[in-house]
């Protein structure tokens, strides 16, 4: 995929793929593309060059079809602050066609999950960030995606609320879900994820499984692998 | 209607109806500031026009013993005289601290020359920029003038010559103005406050569904949800013109009580102000609530930010009040070429309304259509601003 912003090129001939099953990192310093890359993704952008493919859907040519297989946390969580954190759950489970007893039900079950109990049905407007991050989560896994995609979804989470996010992607993964999830912290993205997709000024620098990273460059930590890979 | 748009047009009213600041301006700002201040405006309006010819004047006259029958004069059109200030710098002084609005000052020496015959004088001390002052003065000034004539008359007749002699022209003048013709400015203000009220009504989501959402963070996910985009903001719209439908209902019952303490006939509006020409001035009103509410959404859309977008939007607020403007000061009639100036078209229907009028019912077709597919040309714009890249600013 390429895309530029005037001037800006922002993605140069990015290339990578993210498997069923497993949680794929996608790693950068500020500014490396990891947010353009994802909104590529979840079609709120449309790539210059290069397609994007959900299975067999092509993001950009059928955005709503693709839309359907995935479940997205963008940056930031934006939630609705007048309404409860069930009825930001609800809205988003409205809009994706479900309705009634089933919605109620699967609304309930991502409440429990995701130990939202407490504050449900409290105005989203004094929440945490973790309990923010954890609401919007669950409005991505409402209509049950298949694939998950999230945008740096541990900033400004505590150490609790980080291990509890890291349990859910990990179930999820071991439900068979693909799950792209992007950092700019190299401890969180090495404790998380299967395969690194490393990328900086807008190109791919390095992927693999982390053991594989290693055994390229033997004798470094990834840490040093990483630091390498995005000195220009 | 589709499902996903009647989920979003749900979602916005419920959410909105949970914020302060949209009830306020739905609610708060339009049913209660227009109908107030329209009430307030009236009565005083009438209180300086009806009750100033009806009411006795009480003057303060310095040197009120010296003309008796100037004094007997005033009170045969209801001037009351009574002993003012010492002289003519007391009086000065009284008026220009309020203490009097008008003070009439006869001169020292008004007997003396109105005995000889010549030009007795009286002082007329008003304070001209104060409107109850300078409308007392007037009045003293009108009746002055007719005692000066009728005493014209007296010393012509005395000397045997036809008062016809100092007058050699006489002017007749015909003022064709009716009541009504003159209570145009009022009934433009009632329009104008009708459609700032519904305007009002969906101000706040017309920024929330655009600028608000993506300054909140929340147009990115929601722009993930498998709904086109068109469907959104149509359901975004919907709700904001429910806002702008109840906002304007709202401002319509507030004025069908406010106007009932409002003697309107004296202004020559006839008082049919009742629950149904509400009703017929909602129906007239009502195809321009998508209209504003489109025209609202694709300002904001435009914009950055939550603050940007109140900027530019409180202009918007003017733009319908335009052709109000022009119409309260050329006094149009209302004809079909008129029709087709959304706001403009309403303020003719419904000052024929008011005015008991009979209602074209071409004019009003005319009206109604041409407003409506201008909103739908205005929404269809926004629909497709909404879809640019750049919506994510």
């Amino acid at each position: 995929m390429g895309k530029r912003f005037g001037a800006v090129e922002a993605l140069k001939d990015v290339t990578f793929s993210a498997r069923d099953g497993r949680i794929t990192g996608l790693l950068g310093p500020n500014g490396a593309g990891k947010s353009t890359c994802l909104r590529i993704l979840y079609t709120v952008l449309k790539p210059d060059t290069g397609r994007a493919l959900i299975n067999s859907t092509d993001v950009a040519q059928e955005p709503l079809q693709a839309r359907k297989q995935m479940g997205v946390l963008p940056h930031g969580a934006g939630l609705y602050p007048q309404l409860t954190a069930r009825e930001n759950i609800r809205y988003f489970g409205e809009l994706h066609g479900l309705e009634g007893e089933e919605l109620r039900g699967r609304v309930a079950e991502l409440v429990h999950r995701l130990e939202l109990d407490e504050v449900a049905d409290r105005k989203a407007k004094g929440f945490s960030q973790g309990e923010r991050t954890k609401v919007a989560l669950a409005r991505a896994l409402v209509h049950r995606p298949r694939h998950l995609l999230l945008d740096e979804p541990t900033n400004g989470l505590d150490v609790m609320a980080t291990r509890s996010l890291r349990v859910t992607l990990r179930e999820l993964r071991d439900a068979g879900c693909c799950v792209i999830f992007s950092s700019h912290v190299m401890q969180e993205v090495t404790a998380l994820c299967d395969d690194l997709v490393i990328i900086a000024h807008g190109q791919l620098v390095a992927q693999g499984t982390p053991e594989a990273l290693k055994a390229s460059h033997p004798g470094r930590s990834l840490e040093e692998i990483f630091v390498q890979a995005v000195t220009p | 209607m589709s499902s996903a748009v009647m989920t979003v047009c749900r979602k916005e009213v419920l959410d909105n109806a949970r914020d302060r600041r949209t009830l306020f301006s739905t609610m708060v700002f339009g049913p209660l500031f227009g109908p107030v201040l329209f009430a307030v405006l009236v009565n005083l309006m009438l209180s300086q026009t009806l009750s100033s010819v009806d009411q006795p004047v009480q003057v303060p006259v310095v040197g009120r013993a010296t003309a008796p029958n100037l004094m007997a004069f005033l009170e045969r059109y209801s001037i009351e005289s009574f002993d003012g200030p010492q002289d003519l710098k007391a009086a000065e002084t009284a008026v220009r601290s309020g203490q009097h609005e008008v003070v009439l000052v006869i001169d020292e020496d008004f007997n003396e020359r109105f005995r000889e015959g010549g030009d007795a004088r009286v002082t007329l001390v008003s304070d001209r920029s104060e409107i109850r002052g300078s409308a007392a003065a007037r009045r003293v000034r009108a009746v002055l003038n007719a005692y000066t004539e009728e005493l014209r008359l007296l010393r012509l007749q005395a000397r045997g010559i036809s008062p016809l002699v100092l007058r050699p022209l006489t002017i007749d003048e015909f003022d064709v103005s009716t009541a009504t013709g003159r209570s145009v400015a009022l009934l433009g203000m009632l329009t104008y406050f009708l459609l700032l009220a519904t305007l009002m009504g969906g101000f706040y989501l017309a920024i929330d569904t655009t600028a608000g959402e993506r300054e909140r963070g929340s147009l990115e996910p929601l722009l993930t949800a498998p709904v086109a985009r068109s469907s959104l903001m149509a359901g975004k719209m919907a709700a904001t013109i429910c806002y702008m439908l109840l906002s304007l209902a709202l401002t319509l019952a507030a004025f069908t009580v406010a106007l009932a303490f409002v003697p309107l006939e004296s202004l020559g509006m006839s008082s049919n102000f009742g629950p149904l020409v509400a009703f017929q001035v909602f129906l007239i009103l009502a195809p321009f609530t998508p209209l504003g509410a489109a025209l609202m959404t694709l300002v904001a859309s435009f914009t950055k930010s939550y603050k940007e977008a109140q900027t530019y939007l409180a202009l918007v607020l003017l733009v319908p009040t335009l052709p109000l403007m022009v119409a309260t000061l050329t006094n149009v009639r209302p004809n079909l070429n008129l029709m087709w100036i959304p706001s403009l078209s309403q303020h003719l229907l419904v000052t024929d309304l008011i005015k008991a009028e009979p209602i074209n019912l071409v004019f009003l077709v005319a009206s109604e259509g041409s407003t409506l597919l201008l909103g739908a040309a205005l929404a269809w714009l926004a629909t497709r601003l909404y879809d640019r890249e750049a919506l994510l600013g």
